[in-house]
């Protein structure tokens, strides 16, 4: 097949969510799911296509397989060409984010129902929407340009805010979504900054040219630098890291399809890719390397500790990936692409699980994603409770699950690379296990507490009639739920013997799988360490929750201020939207700005009329009206003109 | 023996004397007249030219031809807005026609 065939995985979505927004959103009803077998058979041919990307790529020389540009625009002596990059990093993030995005659109849907609180169904909009998101994430993916690679990211951003904003009818969703593109635009123009920054440095915007660039060193020194920082602030936006971490668990307002989308592969590891695409601009500039270590360290641990207070599942769902990203960031800065993209790889399919799961639990238990009212779900839902606890199993680090491996790699890099910011994250794996077995009791332990109870009324028996009997989703949502999970389970021992990371350009393979799965512990103490750390915490989640040999309650209150600040996230929002927004910039930063457009801007516009005015009121004294009189002046110019040539001519 | 000059000195007299009488006159014809007169005194320049520069070729009067035919249409169109004029405000005097004026 000719490798044009690639462009394809992008614009079969393309073409999905044109022909559902164009052709058959006006012709059918809110409620028909036409648009949902368009959607999923689009991305299941990107799917197709991405798997047999992955092929290519395994087979090509240096696993990379040529594409030829085309020529989109020529300036000058400057020239922009469409190109695409295919090389071991995009087909592995091809891979994931097909997947998990033809999973989630499968499981979206039964999970998207009529009831009282949305206005219809809207799957027309949805996926149309969804197909967008898949695409322009496969877009910046593909794309073999910082251009090009910064229209797709806004794409993603635009359609996060949509979807995020689905539910718009509700305020708190509309505000969420307008939280969510008003921070990550904050992030995007440092990372335009970058981009411009580098284009006039270099004037190229190809991404594989200014990897080689930077690694020629012809460009180096500040410049790098500031071009680093200016592209890690764009993917601290899209990947919530500290301090820009705030919109991630409001975006929970959006459906929770939505949110497993967002938070598995595309969005949130939009900024990861971002940074492993020019890590060797980061490799050969110590303090942007050592930024990116740094915040995602402090991001990781920061996140975690709110995670463990949260009552919404949805949320420490939320908090966990912001901590899960934090050591991706981490693992790309210490170990290189290969160890931050395995866990990114290995996340996107348990995380995506663990939030079908909790839309499963909530579907179950009247529509509240409010752990206190679930409980004992495990007897009524063995499907849902199975896939969730591998999920968490391998979120926690679990050996032999896959989550272990990849977080394995991380902590052993940074110890080698960055000792400090090694406990901040052997912390997070603590606290990790602690916040995962914690909504794993609460939820699926103990007795059932009633579900929602008020929305028994509002759903008008729509699906009221789970109150009281919690029953396992339909099968639609299920079976995506087992296939992530099975890939939970196996995605990990890609890198069991080192084969991803020679894969992606560093290492060797070395060891045979048997051997590698069971001696991984028998080469140094650090993966029976964190092995042991994990255990620890669930085991404490266990005793909080589960055997309730330690009373959750008064643990909270003797640390009152402590869960206070964690239970407030830290007074973020309360930062941001008090002080930062309504003092700094509403009271005084654009009062300043209203007194210059007042005074200078408007009194220059009008200073400009009037004087014409008054200009004007002189001048009309000239005009008399008198035709001869014009005409005798020009005469008398035209007389001037030809004296003038005689003398000076 | 007339010369190119003569004609030019001609010319130039005529479009003196149309040029003062647009400038002057008050009466709105006497207006046009002179104008036909300014015309005309182009026109003798060009003939002037072409019979004493390129004598083998008729573009000056060519030429002369168009402005008459422009001039007599010029004159009609003139004319009947003169009449206009002088049927809403009984009068042609060119200074009295000031609506534009502030």
């Amino acid at each position: 097949m000719p490798n044009e065939l690639f462009w394809f995985i992008f614009l079969l979505p393309v073409i999905s969510f044109g022909i559902i927004s164009v052709f058959i959103k006006p012709f059918v009803s809110n409620n028909s799911k036409l648009p949902g077998y368009i959607t999923i058979l689009a991305i299941a041919g990107s799917f197709a296509l991405s798997v047999w990307a992955l092929t290519a790529v395994f087979a090509a020389p240096e696993h990379i397989v040529e594409i030829p540009k085309i020529e989109w625009l020529v300036i000058g002596d400057f020239e922009f060409s469409v190109s695409m990059i295919m090389d071991s990093l995009t087909a592995v993030m091809l891979l994931a984010v097909t997947f998990v995005s033809l999973m989630v659109q499968i499981y979206s849907l039964a999970y998207l129902h009529k009831d009282a609180t949305t206005v219809d169904t809207g799957f027309p909009r949805y996926y149309a929407w969804m197909s967008l998101f898949t695409a322009s994430m496969l877009g910046l993916v593909l794309a073999g340009s910082l251009l090009m690679m910064f229209i797709f990211w806004e794409l993603v951003g635009l359609c996060s805010y949509l979807l995020i904003g689905f539910w718009f009818h509700k305020p708190s969703a509309a505000d969420a979504a307008k939280k969510a593109f008003i921070v990550t635009r904050l992030g995007d123009f440092g990372f335009l900054a970058a981009i411009l920054l580098i284009f006039s440095q270099t004037g190229t915007f190809d991404t594989m040219e200014l990897r080689e660039m930077a690694i020629a060193g012809t460009l180096a020194g500040s410049v790098l630098t500031w071009a680093a920082i200016g592209i890690f602030s764009g993917a601290a936006g899209k990947s919530a890291q500290f301090p820009l971490h705030v919109w991630l668990p409001d975006a929970m307002e959006g459906p929770t399809p939505v949110s497993a989308l967002i938070h598995s592969a595309t969005m949130v590891s939009a900024g990861v890719f971002l940074v492993a695409r020019t890590l060797p601009l980061f490799e050969h500039s110590t303090q942007a390397l050592q930024t990116v270590a740094v915040i995602g360290g402090f991001t990781a641990i920061f996140a975690a500790s709110m995670g463990l207070v949260m009552h919404d599942i949805k949320r420490v769902l939320a908090y966990s990936t912001i901590s899960q990203l934090g050591l991706m960031m981490l693992g790309l800065a210490a170990g290189g692409v290969a160890v931050g993209i395995f866990h990114l790889f290995t996340h996107a399919f348990f995380k995506s699980l663990l939030f079908l799961g909790a839309g499963s639990v909530s579907h179950a238990s009247g529509g509240t994603f409010d752990m206190r009212k679930m409980g004992g779900l495990r007897k009524y839902m063995p499907w849902t409770f199975t896939t969730f606890l591998i999920g968490s199993l391998s979120l926690a680090g679990i050996w032999p699950l896959s989550g272990f491996w990849s977080k394995d790699e991380i902590l052993a890099k940074a110890l080698e690379n960055q000792p400090i910011v090694f406990v901040l994250a052997i912390i997070t794996v603590f606290m990790t296990a602690f916040y995962m077995f914690r909504a794993v009791f609460v939820t699926f332990g103990g007795e059932f507490r009633g579900g929602e109870q008020s929305a028994h009324d509002s759903h008008g028996g729509g699906h009221g009639e789970h109150n009281g009997h919690p029953h396992e989703s339909p099968g639609l949502m299920v079976v995506p739920m087992i296939l992530l999970a099975v890939l939970a389970i196996i995605a990990g021992f890609w890198n069991v013997t080192g084969e991803f990371g020679a894969f992606m350009g560093h290492g060797e393979t070395e060891g045979t799988f048997i051997g590698n799965l069971f001696g991984i512990f028998t080469h140094s103490a650090l993966p029976l360490l964190s092995l042991v750390i994990a255990l620890a915490g669930i085991f404490l989640a266990y005793a909080i929750y589960s055997a309730k040999w330690l009373s959750a309650e008064k643990l909270g209150s003797s640390m009152k201020a402590f869960y206070t600040l964690l239970s407030n996230k830290y007074y973020f929002d309360k930062l941001y939207e008090d002080i930062i927004v309504r003092k700094v910039l509403l009271g005084w930063i654009f009062g300043i700005f209203q007194k210059f457009d007042t005074n200078l801007v408007d009194g220059t516009v009008n200073g400009a009329a009037t004087g014409t005015g008054r200009t004007g009121g002189v001048m009309r004294k000239w005009e008399t009206g008198q035709l001869q009189l014009y005409g005798l002046f020009m005469a008398i110019g035209v007389l001037a003109i030809i004296i003038a040539l005689f003398i000076f001519g | 023996m007339v010369g190119l000059e003569h004609y030019l000195l001609l010319s130039a007299a005529l479009f003196s004397i149309g040029l003062y009488g647009v400038l002057a006159k008050r009466n709105a014809i006497a207006i046009l007249l002179c104008i036909e007169i300014i015309l005309n005194a182009v026109n003798i320049a060009l003939a002037g030219f072409s019979r004493y520069i390129t004598p083998l070729e008729l573009t000056g009067q060519v030429f002369a031809i168009f402005i008459m035919v422009v001039a007599a249409a010029e004159a009609t169109v003139g004319l009947a807005i003169i009449m206009a004029i002088y049927r809403s405000r009984g009068s042609v005097d060119a200074t009295k026609i000031d609506l534009m004026k502030w």
